[in-house]
């Protein structure tokens, strides 16, 4: 065990990135979707209710954290759309490393999603945002983005390995919309209902998002929520790895 | 033991008392196999025989409920790594990525068998090479027609010349053209010293490619033999007589010195078959009659039994055994 572990992680990595090479519409639509999100709520819909100061300042650090969660659907399809198909019994006949499909799959996921940040970040750019904060914040603010994906990613692969088909894929994804809605990410909490406000600041999009704000120094951000930011995503991992390692060695219980 | 004479030491694959249900239901129940070096093993069944099941458990995909499965000198469950190393899988879908193309699929599968950069490429051109699948250019598998695609996976199954190749259905879904070419490939292996497990549904495609066939139902083995052991324990010969005139067909069962009980009559065909014991007694019996009869024929001849007949009288039996013990 071990030996392997790494150039089997790479092949299935390659693998991804070959479909990329393959199919780079996927890629693309992938891409430019958050940022179309981004222009429509900037443009079109957004009134930033509740927020103090530009609400372009606010919703970009929301829209980020909003395209990480997003993010569990992708990673969700891919994971059915495989196990649908044989080839997932090809792998499980070879004497490779265990977990190199799942971890082939959240390598290219974590890179299409810094791809993604990066593109958002130079679109809000070009709308006016500018961020004031030292580098290293910046790299901590964008950090914790990624954290919160990789939370995401498990929980997706978790989640597809459950449902095990792409048709329940769209059960998911009519639950992750008004899930992704429910946060601070496209307005203030103060602005809801008690009950409502109370439910969105624990949604630990919430807390990345107002972490982020925080590093980053936009308005929406306090003090003292990076650690909750760093914490919950270590939580939901905590969880739905293990979860989703397990069912993925034991699949032969189906 | 039953391992059908085979030497320990040269089996390939040895199956013991091996039991797997699915939420109650038994798939396997209690199934023996063994089956030496260098040969084809036909496992015939009909569909949810428990064949697939068999498959999945002899390729580490599965894991039994009770028994003891070795195969190339491994035992499935301890020691699955070393199983996979030495066996190749044909399953009954196309185990291939479907957005890439052949030598991409090739290449990605010889890297995960370690065979390293260098050697996966060679590789793959060596069996792009072997099964006709060098102008795929960069086409995506998904584009590949049933039969291309099957031999695509038979060549991924073969990247490392495995001690024990299964193939699960080779040839299920694929029109005559593609079952013509998957066998060509299978007898091409063979020759060159493979041992195959294969399953099939088709009794034609095990008397054609196997050298042993275990005739598979409800999960178990019921008979167990060459193609040609199986059909004499069957009742051995048949006499087949083509009448001219099918409206004869009654009288001629009538008066034809043959085993009324065990006489078949298709009218479509005008054809009386019989199972016989003396051949030429038989023949020469059926000749006299029918001359005496003034019956005409168009053709008589003598054969050996179909599979297909040998397999309805094994499950036939099978039944009755049942329908005798119906509380096991």
């Amino acid at each position: 065990m071990g030996t392997y572990a790494l150039t089997d992680s790479w092949t299935m990595t390659r693998r991804e990135l070959a479909h990329w090479a393959r199919q780079p519409g996927r890629l693309v639509v992938g891409l430019v979707f958050p940022v179309m999100l981004l222009l429509m709520f900037a443009y079109l819909i957004g009134g930033g209710r509740g927020v103090s100061g530009p609400y372009r300042d606010y919703l970009i650090p929301g829209m980020l954290a909003l395209t990480m969660a997003f993010g569990l659907e992708g990673t969700m399809l891919a994971v059915t759309q495989d196990l649908d198909k044989g080839v997932i019994d090809r792998f499980r006949s070879l004497p490779m490393a265990n977990g190199a499909v799942l971890v082939g799959r959240s390598a290219a996921d974590m890179l299409q999603s810094a791809l993604g940040l990066a593109i958002l970040v130079g679109v809000g750019y070009t709308l006016g945002w500018r961020v004031h904060a030292s580098p290293g914040a910046f790299l901590g603010a964008m950090g914790l983005l990624l954290l919160l994906r990789f939370a995401m990613l498990w929980i997706g692969i978790h989640l597809a390995l459950v449902a095990g088909r792409p048709e329940l894929v769209q059960a998911v994804q009519i639950l992750v919309w008004p899930v992704g809605f429910l946060s601070n990410a496209l307005a203030a909490p103060a602005s809801m209902p008690d009950w409502l406000g109370t439910a969105v600041e624990w949604n630990p999009m919430s807390r990345t998002a107002t972490a982020v704000r925080e590093l980053l120094g936009g308005p929406g951000g306090e003090p003292g929520h990076v650690w909750a930011a760093v914490l919950w995503p270590l939580a939901l991992l905590a969880v739905f790895f293990p979860l989703a390692v397990r069912r993925f060695a034991r699949m032969d219980r189906q | 033991m039953e391992s059908g004479g085979v030497a320990v030491a040269d089996t390939a694959v040895i199956v013991e008392g091996v039991r797997k249900a699915y939420g109650g239901t038994p798939a396997l129940d209690g199934l023996d196999l063994a089956f030496a070096r260098g040969t084809v093993h036909g496992v015939l069944g009909p569909n949810g025989a428990g064949k697939t099941t068999l498959v999945r458990i002899l390729s580490t995909l599965l894991r039994p409920d009770a028994g003891r499965i070795e195969v190339a000198g491994h035992d499935v469950v301890a020691e699955a790594r070393e199983v996979r190393r030495r066996i190749g899988l044909l399953g009954q879908h196309a185990a291939l990525d479907e957005q890439l193309g052949g030598r991409q699929n090739l290449e990605m599968f010889g890297r995960l068998y370690h065979l390293g950069a260098r050697h996966a490429r060679v590789r793959a051109g060596v069996l792009l090479e072997r099964f006709g699948l060098t102008d795929t250019g960069r086409k995506p598998v998904r584009a590949y027609s049933g039969g291309m695609r099957r031999r695509l996976d038979l060549a991924a199954s073969l990247i490392r010349d495995p001690d024990v190749l299964f193939l699960d259905e080779p040839t299920t879904g694929l029109d005559p053209r593609g079952r013509a070419e998957v066998w060509a490939s299978v007898r091409s292996l063979v020759g060159g010293g493979t041992t195959v497990l294969l399953t099939t549904q088709y009794l034609e495609e095990a008397d054609q490619l196997a050298d042993r066939i275990s005739v598979v139902a409800s999960g178990r083995v019921i008979a167990d033999g060459t193609a040609d052991e199986l059909k004499a324990a069957t009742g051995g010969d048949r006499i087949d007589v083509v009448l001219r005139d099918a409206g004869q067909l009654g009288a001629a069962v009538a008066l034809l010195p043959l085993p009324k009980s065990e006489v078949t009559v298709d009218p479509d065909r005008r054809l009386i078959s019989a199972p016989v014991t003396d051949r030429m007694a038989a023949l020469s019996g059926v000749v006299r009659a029918l001359e005496e009869a003034c019956v005409e024929a168009e053709d008589i001849a003598l054969r050996r039994p179909t599979l297909d007949e040998v397999f309805l009288h094994l499950t036939a039996d099978r039944a009755e055994e049942a329908a005798w013990a119906p509380t096991r």
